[in-house]
């Protein structure tokens, strides 16, 4: 088949020899530092191009083994994280023809396999996720491209290092797609017969580290790229090992037995365990929020007082104290540190107010029925939350039905949108890590299902604005208009805000280096392994 | 006897086919669009349409049926929607790491089972049965993910002498029964599954044995003299297919996997499998995998039936 075909598991006692021969001649070598991760993934994030398994995919993956035109500045941890160049130098759009970008490329830069990035690099990559008669299409690519690569109409090379990328239609922050799409070496494809099962055993990027080896669904060993091109992001450890846990038990015990040296969110309640363990906890403010989306379009949420009242109903420090030291109060669908986060209106716990609109409101008690989930990436602590929120707005008169359900099914809930289904409103935790997708969430032209507007929210004002974004090319004005639009959707209660997650992380007392942004995305390569 | 065994198999064809229906319509009743982890939330609906025809999801289900059927026939389950590898390979790669800790857990938990129950059995009423019955109570009573996360602590976290977590220290492919440094990797696990058959078969191994000592003819073996020993072997010889027939049933549970054992210890079994592709919605392996688990449990059923024929000659008859 695919080649990777298991050995029989009561192999011959030569094999074992073999390795422990193996481990003490690597022994004798310099030690090789190894970072082993364990991911919340359920599975290895594919790393044959386009990854899978949620942001995970491209935090440890995609971003590791690959390298998008532009990509993320993750160098700091007390910013917001804004796009940097990274194959692409430059990007602009071209004033006389504004569905024409181009993209002036790095001429530095070599795939791990020794063939250079170029236009043509380029052009192959785009048109393998854009057209099914490319002979390097693969369905899975396509799929988990489409959303950023749906107003492409075609990829034109203009010298070896600058193409020119044309859209269907002008969108003024199209390029905020770009840290989305990874480049692969044409060269290593091509030796693969564009047989992606083929590639898989050795796939090849521009990225910080290289492939080493992977044992399906168990482990993906990268290792340095002692020479990659950007030289600040070599990576200072030998080897990263990701290893998919996505039982938060069994990825706080691998910590603290030391099986690992770095786990994606422990729960709240383990963290004591882990810090008197001598365990080290980072948290830090990202563009994550876990509100109600609210049904906007029909039911008791049509009406903004209702939509109020219940934001007025949230005693959020309460629930940050139901989870310590791992959320904050939310606000708006932006965080603050956000450059489009703005002044929006504070809806302050006032429970009175809540009741005397819904009372002004018509609808006292008001029944509501709420879609959630049990577990999911970013649901934090889905249930004991939910109940938090339901015992608050049932305090001021409303009367909260759940609906609950596995997280893919909540997932179909979001893609479809409100009209399909017989719910109020949706917990769907929410990433604003772009402008592009938060100004197209607010639009009415953008109304699922064609867009991820989910609860049908309809403001003229906002329609205006986001088409002055989309149509502005200039990045002053496009910040004035969406921090514009954030004001305008938080005022009109599109969604019932909660709170934030903190996003925390525990690591070994000897992991060193890592700096973690404000960002769903990190930069491991700094990392570094110390002595103790 | 031989046609006895070839009316059984012939007759596992219908209840294969059954299965095969069954585990095919089953993951479309659940909530959800196999698809929709696949496509972004603001593809368009034509994007939709064109990813839906390159997976084959366009076509009506009864047909989609029959093309899956016409390929399961020839060993070809398809291909798992989030890796796009072979489900066959998928799940026979997860079975074979499934077996390494049911097989450990079948051969301790039978072994213990078979014996703690006889030993009860015999002493019935006395302090020796009290406490197999008190811990066949606990073993059928003790969840099983809670014993695993108990024993990660006791023996990964406080004493630090057994791994918590995966199937050594390279993974799967270099896992080996013979090194120590590997095979350590699969004792908790397998305790973990070790207990609930141990329990459930002690029971009836005890029950069993115990009414066959009851019976006339065991009053006859000793009027005629036989002793102690003997006497027992031929009241085990009667109890033993109904022994047999709870340890099929175990058997097959265990090479299933478990899919909270296999999860807390992150073994890359059949039952972490089957997780990850209900949590993905990946209908293709989730179909293939019960598929392909539901034939195995006919298999050993069809087994047992054919040892207890064998051991018991009066059961072919009936």
């Amino acid at each position: 088949m695919f080649g990777f075909e298991k050995a029989h598991p009561l192999r011959v006692a030569g094999i074992a020899l073999a390795i422990g021969i193996s481990t003490i001649a690597a022994g004798s070598a310099r030690a090789e530092t190894v970072l082993r991760i364990a991911m919340t993934a359920a599975d290895i994030p594919d790393w044959r191009g386009q990854p899978d398994q949620g942001f995970e995919g491209n935090r440890f993956v995609a971003n590791s083994l690959y390298d998008p035109l532009i990509s993320w500045d993750l160098s700091s941890s007390d910013k917001e994280v804004i796009v940097r160049p990274a194959l692409a130098n430059k990007w602009s759009v071209d004033p006389s023809d504004t569905k024409k970008w181009v993209f002036e490329l790095r001429d530095d830069v070599k795939f791990h396999d020794g063939c250079a990035w170029n236009a043509d690099a380029a052009v192959w990559n785009f048109e393998r996720l854009l057209s099914d008669k490319h002979p390097a299409f693969a369905a899975f690519n396509f799929a988990r491209a489409r959303a950023r690569t749906n107003n492409i109409e075609r990829i034109e090379k203009i010298d070896d290092y600058k193409i020119a990328i044309y859209t269907k239609i002008p969108e003024s922050l199209f390029y905020y797609n770009m840290p989305f799409l990874f480049m692969l070496s044409k060269c290593a494809l091509d030796k693969a017969g564009n047989d992606y099962n083929v590639y898989a055993k050795a796939p090849v990027g521009s990225g910080p580290y290289k492939f080493a080896s992977v044992v399906l669904h168990e482990r993906l060993e990268l290792i340095k790229n002692a020479d990659y091109w950007d030289k600040k992001r070599i990576p200072k450890h030998d080897r990263v090992v990701l290893l998919p846990m996505p039982e938060v038990t069994t990825r706080v015990a691998a910590l603290l037995s030391g099986q690992v040296d770095f786990i994606e969110a422990p729960s709240p309640d383990t963290i004591p365990a882990l810090n008197s363990a001598g365990m080290t906890i980072v948290t830090n403010v990202y563009p994550h929020t876990w509100p109600y989306l609210l049904n906007n379009a029909r039911g008791p949420f049509k009406d903004l007082k209702v939509r109020q009242a219940a934001n007025y109903a949230m005693n959020r420090s309460e629930m940050v104290g139901l989870l310590p030291g791992v959320a904050v109060p939310s606000n708006g669908i932006f965080i603050p540190t956000q450059r489009w986060y703005g002044k929006p209106f504070q809806y302050a716990y006032d429970p009175k107010k809540a009741t005397a609109l819904l009372k002004e409101a018509g609808c006292y008690p008001c029944e509501i029925s709420i879609a959630i989930s049990t577990s999911g990436s970013g649901q934090m602590q889905p249930l004991p939350m939910n109940e938090l929120v339901k015992e608050q707005l049932e305090a001021v008169g409303f009367k909260v039905k759940f609906a609950t359900l596995d997280w893919n099914s909540l997932i179909d809930i979001y893609f479809k949108g409100q009209s399909t289904f017989p719910y109020d409103g949706v917990n769907f935790s929410s990433g604003a890590t772009d402008p592009l997708s938060f100004v197209k969430s607010t639009m009415t032209a953008y109304k699922s299902p064609i867009g991820s507007n989910w609860g049908w929210y309809s403001n003229p004002e906002v329609d205006e604005l986001g088409n002055a974004v989309l149509s502005s090319f200039d990045p002053t004005v496009q910040d004035e208009l969406i921090t514009k639009i954030h004001e305008a959707v938080v005022r009109g209660a599109r969604n019932l805000m909660i709170v934030s997650d903190l996003n925390p992380r525990a690591m070994s007392p000897k992991v060193k280096g890592f700096v973690q942004a404000q960002s769903w995305f990190q930069d491991i390569t700094q990392i570094y392994i110390a002595d103790k | 006897m031989w046609y006895y065994a070839l009316r059984r198999i012939l007759l596992a064809v219908p209840i294969a086919l059954g299965v095969s229906v069954i585990c095919f319509a089953l993951v479309y009743l659940a909530p959800g669009d196999p698809l929709q982890s696949l496509i972004p939330a603001e593809a368009k609906p034509e994007d939709v349409e064109q990813i839906r025809r390159l997976y084959g999801f366009d076509k009506p289900v009864p047909v989609q049926y029959l093309i899956w059927l016409k390929r399961a026939v020839s060993g070809d389950l398809g291909v798992s929607l989030q890796t796009a590898r072979p489900v066959l390979l998928e799940v026979m790669n997860a079975l074979s790491n499934t077996i390494i800790i049911s097989a450990g857990a079948v051969l301790v938990a039978f072994t213990l089972a078979f014996v703690m129950g006889t030993v009860a059995a015999y002493h019935i009423g006395r302090p020796a049965d009290r406490f197999v019955t008190s811990a066949a109570v606990i073993g059928v009573s003790i969840p099983n993910y809670w014993l695993g996360i108990v024993l990660v602590i006791i023996f990964a976290v406080k004493l630090g002498v057994l791994p918590a977590t995966g199937m050594g220290s390279k993974g799967s492919t270099s896992f080996s029964l013979l090194d120590w440094e590997q095979a350590k990797y699969a004792i908790l696990p397998m305790l973990t599954m070790t207990l609930v058959p141990l329990g459930i078969i002690m029971r009836t191994t005890r029950s069993a044995v115990a009414d066959a000592l009851n019976q006339d003819f065991v009053e006859m073996l000793r009027a005629k003299g036989l002793g102690p020993a003997a006497v027992l072997r031929h009241a085990i010889r009667n109890a033993l297919p109904q022994v047999l027939t709870v340890m099929g049933l175990q058997f097959g549970y265990l090479v299933g996997g478990s899919i909270l054992v296999e999860t807390i210890f992150t073994w890359p079994g059949t039952g972490f499998l089957m997780s990850k592709a209900i949590l993905t919605r990946d209908v293709p392996l989730l179909q293939g995998a019960v598929l392909i688990l539901a034939l195995n449990f006919v298999a050993i059923n069809l087994l047992v039936d054919l040892v207890q024929t064998a051991i018991d000659p009066r059961i072919k008859r009936t």
